[in-house]
Order: structure tokens, then sequence, then C-alpha cells
């Protein structure tokens, strides 16, 4: 993945709770099997029917528990096509939060009142080291874990990551108990 | 120190902090085709196709198509013919269209016995959630999550806080599980378990089936939960003993499992107290499970909210589901029910269904299916001669699969459809575009077949 250092630029919103997985990329559009493409897809009803407009910025600000639903990762896959770089919003769902940080899209948390600011300054800059978020109305600071925050900055995958590592998976499959079983899929 | 379940389980699986070892993984048809793509690009093998068992269900129309070359959809085939091409390339058992063990996932690892207590168990479906009614820690995943635990057998995970749920009392007659689920995300909000792994117990837990134990944990993902858990006690263990998966040597392992449950004096981050007797028959009235009241109720006036958002999203919930604000909800009248998916199509679902069924018809008008959730669902129903009821009935009687409750097949709703749903998401377009969809139990679905809308079941027995 693609290395996340500074967010800069215009800010599309979309001022709505409980935006789910589905309004972001309809079921129609899961029979892909490649990554990539999926933007052209995204909010596919909602700006078909004119219900919103949506501008490719780099930073998207919308409203808490963003990317509840469905796990599907081709909805952060067509947020990041469709030119956002980090989302903020004041709070997310679990699978998408973890999705999103698994292909370089950062999610930034802000309370409530910073996300408005930064939705009326139009315009923002989003420093993923620092863990702010600049705008006309102030600096804001969000959270992020330092592993992710490494993994972003450095754009680096986690299945190499955790290879390196492989000697600790080794022992503990050596382990009696080392996981819970035995069990196997294989059931003839 | 005394630990709960969650910590029992998450301590015996930690290779190293943050990376938890994954016992058993689902994979179906529409989120693993880009990881094993990734995988063939980077040179890497599944780690442990032991520990790995895949099916087709999202996909799969339900109409008696047999064999993926068949499936009429292209882009349907295509998934599902990937699916079976990457299973073979890696060695991952498969149970595809065709297979008399093919089913949705989260029907079929219960079933086959490969779902187990104490286990960690991942898929790349939100559901996954599903199998913690074992007493395991199970949740969903991202693709690329998907690939990590095919390349590594683990993943990289943040530890997530605890909450346990009690329910006292016990749940009134013709009140089911996934009325106990609606009422619990109903009030604790759409987002109310978000970062939380789950723990449903109490008296009214331990008196559920394991099939509603498995409705109650799927759920828990629509309350923003990371996994829902019920400890395994002796209806856990004599639902798992026999199965094809289970473990060779029983008792040894069932005594493992009798360890499992939330030691007395165990501490939770959060601690929520639900009374089981209060809760009705339940059904939602807009966009997300969280809008929901009791079959009595009558459709919320968004006026009387006291946020403006929550005003706003009830207004806009009501104008996509052409609902007026006051309407009793008995006197919403339906076109279609949709009994299935993996949170009510196991056997006993259907068996309560048919039960309300037996003797009576679909009213006219309404256009009603039944798809169970796996072959050997269908097979143990037909032996039971439930689809002799079903078609009786002029219920439609189909072949495993998600089906209609995500649309991604041929089974959905038309714009501006109304459907009595026992599946679990009533999102805009979730069912078709332009569907209006309601979730309720089996038993409230069939009821409400027969009378051309919603009815309170309690009524009826």
């Amino acid at each position: 993945m693609r290395p996340l250092d500074i967010i800069e630029g215009k800010v599309s919103v979309l001022d709505r709770a409980n935006i789910d997985t589905d309004q972001i990329i309809p079921k129609q559009f899961l029979k892909r099997v490649e990554r990539t493409g999926f933007g052209e897809f995204l909010f596919y009803d909602w700006i078909r029917d004119g219900e919103i407009e949506l501008e490719s910025n780099p930073i998207l600000v919308t409203g808490s528990n963003f990317g509840c639903g469905s796990s599907r990762e081709h909805a952060p896959w067509a947020l990041q096509d469709f030119g956002f770089e980090a989302i903020v919003a004041p709070s997310f769902a679990d699978i998408f939060y973890a999705n999103c940080t698994k292909i370089g899209l950062l999610p930034a948390i802000l309370d409530e009142e910073h996300c408005r600011a930064v939705a009326e300054a139009g315009e923002a800059r989003v420093d993923v080291d620092d863990e702010t978020v600049t705008c006309a109305a102030g600096v804001f600071e969000f959270e992020v874990e330092l592993d992710v925050k490494h993994r972003l900055l450095h754009g680096l995958d986690d299945i190499g990551i955790t290879l390196e590592n492989a000697g600790a998976i080794d022992a503990f499959e050596a382990t009696p108990g080392g996981g819970y079983g035995p069990v196997t899929t294989s059931l003839g | 120190m005394p630990k709960n379940m969650f910590e029992k389980i998450w301590e015996t699986h930690e290779v190293s902090e943050g990376l938890i070892y994954i016992d058993l993984h689902l994979v179906h048809e529409v989120t693993s085709p880009q990881a094993f793509e990734g995988l063939r690009l980077e040179g890497r093998p599944v780690r442990r196709p032991d520990k790995t068992l895949a099916t087709a269900d999202h996909n799969t129309p339900t109409d008696g198509t047999m064999a993926a070359r068949l499936i009429a959809d292209e882009l349907s085939r295509v998934q599902v013919e990937t699916l079976e091409r990457n299973c073979e390339e890696f060695g991952v058992p498969i149970y595809s269209l065709g297979s008399d063990r093919q089913g949705i996932v989260h029907v079929i690892g219960p079933e086959l016995g490969v779902t187990q207590p104490g286990m960690t168990i991942v898929c790349g479906d939100s559901h996954t959630s599903t199998h913690g009614a074992f007493g395991a820690l199970a949740f969903g995943i991202g693709t690329s999550e998907v690939e990590h635990v095919l390349a590594t057998q683990c993943l990289v995970q943040k530890r997530p806080k605890t909450m346990r749920i009690n329910y006292g009392g016990e749940l009134g007659q013709g009140v089911t599980p996934k009325d106990l689920i609606l009422a619990t995300i109903g009030r604790l909000g759409t987002g109310g378990m978000t970062g939380y792994a789950v723990e449903y117990a109490g008296p009214a837990i331990e008196a559920v089936s394991m099939p509603g134990r498995m409705t109650i944990c799927n759920m828990t993902i629509e309350g923003g939960g990371r996994a829902g858990m019920i400890a395994p006690d002796e209806t856990t263990i004599e639902w798992v003993r026999g199965r094809e998966g289970a473990p060779a040597e029983f008792d040894a392992a069932a005594a493992r499992w009798r360890e499992l449950p939330t030691d007395p004096g165990a501490s939770f981050d959060s601690e929520v107290e639900i009374d089981a007797s209060d809760i009705s028959p339940m059904v939602t009235w807009g966009t997300t499970p969280g809008m929901v009241v009791e079959v009595t109720d009558s459709v919320p006036d968004p006026a009387a909210m006291d946020s403006p958002a929550d005003r706003e999203a009830a207004e806009r919930a009501l104008a996509y589901m052409g609902l007026q604000a006051g309407t009793p909800m008995t006197e919403i009248a339906l076109e279609r029910i949709f009994i299935g998916s993996c949170t009510n199509s196991r056997i006993e679902d259907l068996r309560e269904a048919a039960e309300i069924l037996d003797g009576r018809k679909v009213a006219d008008g309404i256009h009603a299916m039944v798809v169970p959730g796996s072959q050997q669902v269908k097979a143990a129903a037909e032996e039971e001669g439930l689809h002799d009821v079903f078609r009786g009935a002029g219920f439609e009687w189909r072949e495993a699969g998600c089906s209609m409750c995500l649309g991604m097949n041929p089974d959905t709703l038309a714009e501006g459809e109304r459907c009595a749903s026992t599946s679990n998401r009533n999102f805009e377009g979730r069912q078709g575009k332009g569907g209006r969809t309601h979730l309720l139990s089996p038993k409230m679905a069939a009821a409400a077949a027969v009378a051309g809308h919603f009815v309170d079941i309690r009524d009826w027995s």
C-alpha cells in the first residue's frame, strides 16, 4: 500500500449518521473478483437518485458509526478509488475501521463539534504522524494506534510483518493446547 | 484472578501481543477472490488448509441450479467458479453449489461440528459473530485480513473491551430469541456495542436452544459489537456431540469446554441488565435494525424525538419505507415474506414457522418464500415433511443460500415492495433497490404471511 503522511485539500461532506456499507457500495458491485475500479460505484444509488452529491476530494467528513453493517472491504476500496485518503467522523464501525487501515485509508475520529468545524472550513490538512487535523477553525487531535500509524506512514503490508515472526507461530502451533481443537475441516 | 470468557479465549490464543491465532477460517466467494489473488502474487501458500473451510452462499441461485457453471448471471458464475478454482489450487476444503454440505457459511460451520467452544473463528463476513453462540470468539473481517489469515493463520487484532448483558426473567410465550436481540439493539442503538466483545448471559439466555443462541449472537454486529458470545453449557455440548467435525476424544474436549464460562467475580468493562420478561414480539419500522418497536406499537413520530439527528434520520427512514407516523404496526400491509438467512434458517426456525402455517394459507397477493440455510437443513426439513406444509400454505420452497437477505442472487425485492423478513438488515436497498424490509421472527413472519399484515403472534396461540 501507498504510504500516508500528509493529506491536504478540500473536504467533502456527508452529514448523516449510521451510513452502512450497503449504501457505500451496493451489493450488485460485489461480484467483481478484482480489487480495483470500485470508485465509480461509490454511493451508487444515492448519487444516481440525486439524494446526495459528492465531490472527489482528499478528505471526507461524515457522521457517527460510519461504515456499519457488512464487512465488505469493497467499501473502503471504493472510497479510496474515488479519491479519498482520509475520512473524518465522530465514530466508525469496528470492521470498517480495521479495513481502512489495512489499505492505507486513514479513519480519523474527532468529536462531533470538531467534525462540523472541519466540514464548515471546507479545507483541511491531516497529519498522520502528528495525529492532527488542521483547518481554519483550529488544530484538532485524533488518535491512532502506534502500530497502525507505523504501517500507514511507511505503507507496510501486515502479512510481511507477521511472517517475519513465523517462528512464533510455529512455536504456538507446536504447544499442546496451542489453539483450541483439535479440529480439521477435512471431513472426508 | 477471576477471568471472563473472552479473556480466557483471547489469552490462550495470543501468539504475541496483538497477534492472535485463528482456529477456524471460513471462506465464501464474495470476500475471498482478492485475498487468494494476493497470495498468488506474492507466491504465498495457505498456511493451514486444514483449519480453513469454504462454501458458496451469497451468489448462489436458490432455484435448483446445482453447479457453478450453470449459474445464469455471468458475474455470479465467475465468482463461484473462481472460489472453486482457488480452493483447488490452495488445497482448501470446499462445499460448493451441488454439494450436500453446501449452505450459508454460518449455518454449515456449526452443523458440521467444526464450530466448537473456545475457538477463535473468523470469516470475511460480519455475521461471523453467529459462532459465538458456542462460547467461541468469532468475528467478521475484511478481505485484507482474510488474506492475512490465509497466509499466517493469525490475525493482527486490537483487544476489544468486554460487555456483559444479563437477561433476568424469562421470555414470554410467543417471544423468541430474535425478539430478544432486536429489543436489545433497539435499546442500546446500532452503535451501542461498538468496540466490545459482548457476552449474553443470565437465566433467559441459558434457557435458549443452540439455534436461538446463534440468532442472538448473529445480530451482535447490528448493535456494532465486535463479537457476541454465550457460555458453553450442557446444551452446547450435547448439540456438538456426534457431529462430523466434533473432536474424536469428545469427553476430554467437553471437559475443557466446561472451563470456559466466565468465573464468578470476573469483571467487564460494561454491564447491562435487561429483564427478558419485559420483551414483546418486535418488528422494525425503519432502515436500521435499531429502528424497532413492539408489534403492538405504532410507527413512531419523528417530531417526538429529542435529537435533531434522530429526527432527521427517522423522517428519511419513514419516507423510504413509505410509512406514516402513528400507523399501528399491525395495520401495515405486506407483499413479500422471506424466511431464511444466517439469522433464522435453521431446522428449528423452519419448524416454528411451519407450526404456524400448518392448515393455513398465505393471504391473497402475498408472495412468500422459505430458503433453508443449508442443504442439510433442507434434507432434514423434507424428511419431516415441512416442505409440504410450506408448499401447502402457498410458500415457495427453495434451495439453500443467502437468498433475499442481500439480493446478490436472483432473489430480490422490486422497487417499493414491502417484505416481512427473518433476516438481519433492513438497510435501504439491501434486499433490492427501493425494497422495504421489516425484520421479525420466523413465527411472526409466518403469521404475517397468513394475515397479510403484521400480527401479534401471542394472539394466535
